[in-house]
């Protein structure tokens, strides 16, 4: 059978089973345009290549399988590098297929020409350049394996007009040739073994769960592990609802804005069990100053994370859902040799944290409603049914901090690169992939504004996504920064509360949208949202400006130094750090 | 600071890496080397005896921990095959260098017999320049570049050190086809 290059590449993504591309068709990527209208393939057509990008992360996100995305060459790839960087530094599984120059000009600074796989080198797992329309089929199943396996992340393929106009002779490769990719899946049993007796000798384990877990899909296997050694267990700000915020041994997020009892039991800790997570600056503060007695037993299936930040006593390579259990039947025949120690005394210690110092903010009216009041709300109201996403930010924080993540695979965000603008190409994607789920945005200002426009692709698209603005007129987070760091000196955080008129807008783009001043009509609207299910919704919750994040730990500094506000520590006047005598 | 000064702060090792003869794999792992501030103080490479496949001889200054992160990141690289640490214990390592040396008639022989001493080759004779080819360890190199500098070098190319295990040693290829198909 003969078909064009652009024929090949749509039957190609056809086999490996994708059912929907986002993605904005322009010069160089026409050819394989054309194709689409016969292809069962839904295409979801964007207002800007970044939205195609973070739509198809998304997707992956909701659904554990590679997001695809689509987009032209020069300009519609560069505009796409941001969520490829972003899906990279997440470990996103991704594909995105660029359109390229004819072969004949490659190099030749022709129009709408960039040079893709150059760019996107250092931002992708892998990337193709292909000169001849044979390779197509290989290298579409390539880029699936690729993307899916191992740790998850984006995969790119340029592809040059002359080469999807050009026929071939169509194929399907039955076997993948990549001598140098391997993952190893399963842990190295020696090491399981040496785990198992380190978590029978500790008697202050920390359970470190990372985003691994959730690209792992290995929540099941988390939760029985924790439930089996009785060790706590902090979840980082991509592992949230890794195992149920509810769940008695669940401690919340730690890091820069984490709640005191999960930073200082790090800090504190004999053990750091660490699946899936990466010693990320954001969690361990400065870093030789981070949990300075604790053992460490690293597990991930990318062996360049382990010994890269911290040295790990005991590294263990594999596919987390395998090593998790391997670690618990491990611990249980360890444990059937010798007692385990009492964890009775730790766990006292941090339910006596716990208590004391809580998140809490003064609300829920400052000057404006609160923020975190508004999160609580949408929880209370949405019963924490649905896919939250969010952008980056204060805003961000709020939602990991406030919102109670009781089942994994539901919570979308920007961790690594920290997007702006994110929440609302990812809840579109999301909801997408998950249509029968409530999908809740909830994003800044300053993001809403990035990325916006792409309610126009959610209303014409039938999309019915929901965003809740938490409004405060600033770029929060950096003003926040302003004000701790750089002596209250505001430069270039204004952003202007009535302008963009954000219900106007909204509407103006087809949806649904409501302004809320006051504290009385925070749940009757969050209500009313929740009813709208046939256009996407935009809420405008003017927040207080003054509000902050804390706990914060200043960047660089040690994380025994968390800064609590005066609302979490009962003793306080003012935001500070807690005496040291309370941290011991 | 040169570079040979650099790498002699931490040890110099060698990093014999197999990968698929493929265009940009060089931009890849030298761009890796790069962005995570990794020194290289050589790199050699060209096709094996399989032309699917070529080596890259890399040289590399570091500790034990930033060696083992380069060896780490580059075995990421989904065209690098193998990457084998190289122990000069049991490797054996060459470098080729071209010298084109002043040489009039007055010093013309004194530079070939230091030439003859060092089993490098005399490649070309001009009226007031020899060119000077010799192949051998980094050591023996320097040896002879100290001895013809005082004649005055006009020209130095050195290629970076190739290296090869001893004996049975050689880096075997693992073969890992037939793998699944995508899923």
């Amino acid at each position: 059978m003969k078909l064009t290059g652009a024929q090949a590449l749509i039957k190609s993504l056809e086999e490996v089973g994708v059912e929907v591309i986002f993605g904005l068709p322009g010069g160089a990527i026409l050819p394989v345009y054309d194709p689409i209208l016969e292809s069962h393939i839904r295409h979801i057509l964007v207002r800007h290549e970044q939205g195609a990008g973070h739509a198809a992360e998304g997707y992956a996100y909701a659904t554990g399988r590679p997001g695809v995305a689509m987009v032209t060459s020069g300009p519609g790839a560069t505009n796409i590098v941001t969520p490829v960087a972003d899906a990279y530094m997440d470990s996103v599984p991704m594909v995105v297929i660029t359109g390229q120059v004819g072969t004949p000009v490659i190099g030749t600074d022709a129009f709408q020409e960039a040079d893709v796989t150059g760019i996107t080198m250092p931002i992708t797992k892998h990337n193709y350049l292909l000169t001849d329309p044979e390779e197509i089929p290989e290298a579409v199943a390539e880029a699936f394996h690729i993307a899916s396996t191992g740790r998850p992340g984006p995969v790119l393929i340029d592809l040059p007009k002359d080469v999807s106009q050009a026929e071939t002779k169509w194929y399907w490769p039955d076997a993948l040739d990549l001598p140098g990719y391997n993952p190893t899946t399963k842990g190295h049993s020696r090491q399981i073994k040496a785990a198992a007796k380190l978590i029978l000798e500790s008697k202050k384990p920390v359970i470190y769960a990372g985003g691994g877990v959730i690209k792992g899909r290995a929540a099941d296997e988390l939760r029985s592990f924790a439930e089996l050694t009785g060790a706590p267990v902090v979840t980082t700000l991509m592992a949230r609802g890794a195992i149920p915020d509810d769940h008695e041994l669940c401690l919340g997020m730690p890091g820069m804005h984490g709640n005191y009892t999960a930073i200082t039991a790090m800090q504190r800790s004999d053990l750091l069990i660490t699946l899936g997570a990466r010693f990320d600056d954001r969690v361990t503060g400065r870093v030789d100053g981070f949990a300075p007695e604790a053992k460490i037993i690293h597990a991930d299936i990318d062996p360049a994370e382990l010994s890269k930040i911290r040295r790990a006593d005991v590294p263990i390579v594999g596919d987390l859902t395998n090593v998790i259990s391997a670690l618990s039947r491990a611990v249980q025949s360890e444990r059937e040799k010798k007692p385990s120690p009492d964890l009775g005394p730790w766990w006292a210690q941090l339910r006596e944290w716990q208590k004391k110092y809580p998140l809490a903010y003064e609300g829920p009216n400052g000057d404006g409603l609160k923020p975190q009041f508004v999160v609580e709300k949408l929880h209370e109201v949405t019963g924490g049914d649905a896919i939250l996403v969010s952008g980056v930010g204060q805003h961000q924080m709020w939602a990991s901090q406030f919102w109670r993540f009781n089942s994994p695979y539901s919570w979308i965000n920007s961790g690594g690169l920290g997007t702006m603008g994110f929440a609302i190409p990812a809840a579109i994607g999301a909801k997408v992939g998950r249509p029968d789920e409530t999908v809740w945005a909830i994003d800044g200002d300053g993001c809403f504004q990035m990325t916006g426009q792409e309610l126009i692709t959610a209303s014409i698209s039938r999309i019915p996504v929901k965003i809740a603005i938490l409004n405060n007129a600033y770029l929060g987070m950096v003003r926040q920064w302003q004000e701790l760091f750089y002596d209250e000196r505001y430069s270039e955080v204004a952003l202007g509360k009535d302008i963009p008129d954000y219900v106007g807008w909204a509407e103006s783009m087809g949806c649904a949208a409501f302004r809320v001043d006051d504290v009385d009509d925070v749940i009757p609207t969050i209500e009313k949202a929740q009813a709208i299910d046939d256009q996407p919704v935009v809420v405008d919750f003017r927040t207080d400006w003054t509000e902050h994040v804390y706990p914060m730990i200043p960047a660089g500094a040690s994380n025994d130094e968390v800064i609590l506000s005066k609302a979490e520590d009962p003793d306080a006047t003012e935001d500070h750090v807690p005496a040291e005598g309370d941290t011991r | 600071m040169s570079s040979l000064e650099i790498a002699t702060q931490n040890e110099t090792r060698i990093l014999s890496v197999l990968v698929e003869n493929k265009p940009r794999v060089l931009a890849r792992v030298s761009g890796l080397f790069a962005r995570r501030g990794f020194n290289i103080h050589s790199l050699a490479v060209a096709p094996t005896d399989d032309p699917e496949r070529s080596r890259m001889t890399i040289v590399v200054a570091g500790d034990d921990a930033t060696v083992e992160q380069m060896t780490k990141q580059l075995n990421k690289l989904i065209n690098v095959i193998k990457i084998t640490d190289l122990d000069p214990e049991v490797s054996v390592q060459r470098e080729l260098m071209l010298v084109q040396v002043k040489a009039d008639p007055s010093v013309r022989a004194q530079i070939i017999e230091i030439a003859g001493v060092f089993r490098a080759q005399v490649i070309d004779v001009g009226t007031e320049t020899l060119i000077v080819e010799c192949t051998g360890t980094p050591e023996k190199l320097h040896g002879l570049e100290d001895l013809l500098r005082p004649y005055g070098v006009v020209e130095l190319v050195r290629t970076g050190r190739i290296a090869i295990a001893r004996g049975t040693k050689a880096p075997k290829l693992k073969a890992v086809k037939n793998k699944p198909a995508a899923g």
